[in-house]
């Protein structure tokens, strides 16, 4: 019996300040077989070639701050957020 | 209005007429400028860029921290977004309270929390031509060099 095949969720990922400029968009929408944002920072972190470290970021998830660790969901909205700068 | 966004000047003087209060003895007014350098580097201009909704958000928490926290009257602050020239007022944070104490502690606070906290990020433009996402420089790979 062969594995199951693994999960694809739809997400949308929106670019912020240093991420939007290396990424060279605002936002997207993408597939993914990831199954935690974390797992997901990896992907687009190679894709992309971000040298933001994940020790570095904070995630958002539909409009709120989130743990690494958190589960992705069909129709997310995450946002990789940078070390931030305001004042 | 606990914490705002404003992509035009911040009207200081508005800002604080509206807090006035005749059962405050203080009030006290934290304002962040665009300096004309930044570690040894001469700025000609900065531009802030925020993740609106989710600035917002957490600005008003802050607000409300400040005001579960402290003893005071009221409190607001605004952030600046989009390009900004020297001397321009990037944030403003005011507190009113019956007495001073408390006002400069939340204030210090507020200040603090915001620019530690909400995701909004300034980029520098230097006089070399060159810019910089101001603390996002030295994140890559070195962790020893942060």
């Amino acid at each position: 019996m062969s594995p199951p095949e693994p999960l694809v969720r739809q997400v949308r990922l929106r670019y912020f300040a240093i991420l939007r400029e290396h990424a060279g968009i605002s936002c997207e929408e993408r597939e993914t077989t990831s199954t935690t944002v974390e797992e997901l920072y990896g992907e687009i972190k190679e894709e992309k070639g971000f040298d933001l470290e994940k020790e570095f970021i904070r995630v958002a998830c539909n409009g709120d701050f989130v743990d690494l660790d958190c589960s992705l969901a069909d129709g997310d909205e995450i946002v990789f957020i940078p070390p931030v700068a305001g004042g | 209005m606990l914490f705002d966004l404003s992509s035009t000047p911040i009207a200081v003087d508005f800002l604080r007429q509206g807090m006035m209060s005749q059962d405050c003895g203080g009030f006290v007014a934290f304002e962040g400028w665009v300096r004309d350098y930044n570690e040894g580097k001469a700025v000609l201009r900065l531009e802030y860029e925020a993740y609106a909704e989710l600035a917002i958000l957490e600005g008003r928490r802050i607000i409300h921290e400040a005001l579960d926290q402290f003893p005071i009257k009221d409190v607001r602050s605004v952030h600046r977004v989009g390009l900004l020239d020297l001397k321009e007022v990037a944030v403003w944070v005011g507190v009113s309270a019956i007495h001073r104490g408390e006002a400069f502690d939340a204030c210090r606070y507020v200040i603090d929390e915001i620019k530690s906290r909400v995701p909004i990020w300034k980029k520098e433009f230097f006089a070399d031509g060159t810019t910089a996402w101001t603390r996002c420089q030295n994140c890559a790979g070195d962790i020893g060099n942060k």
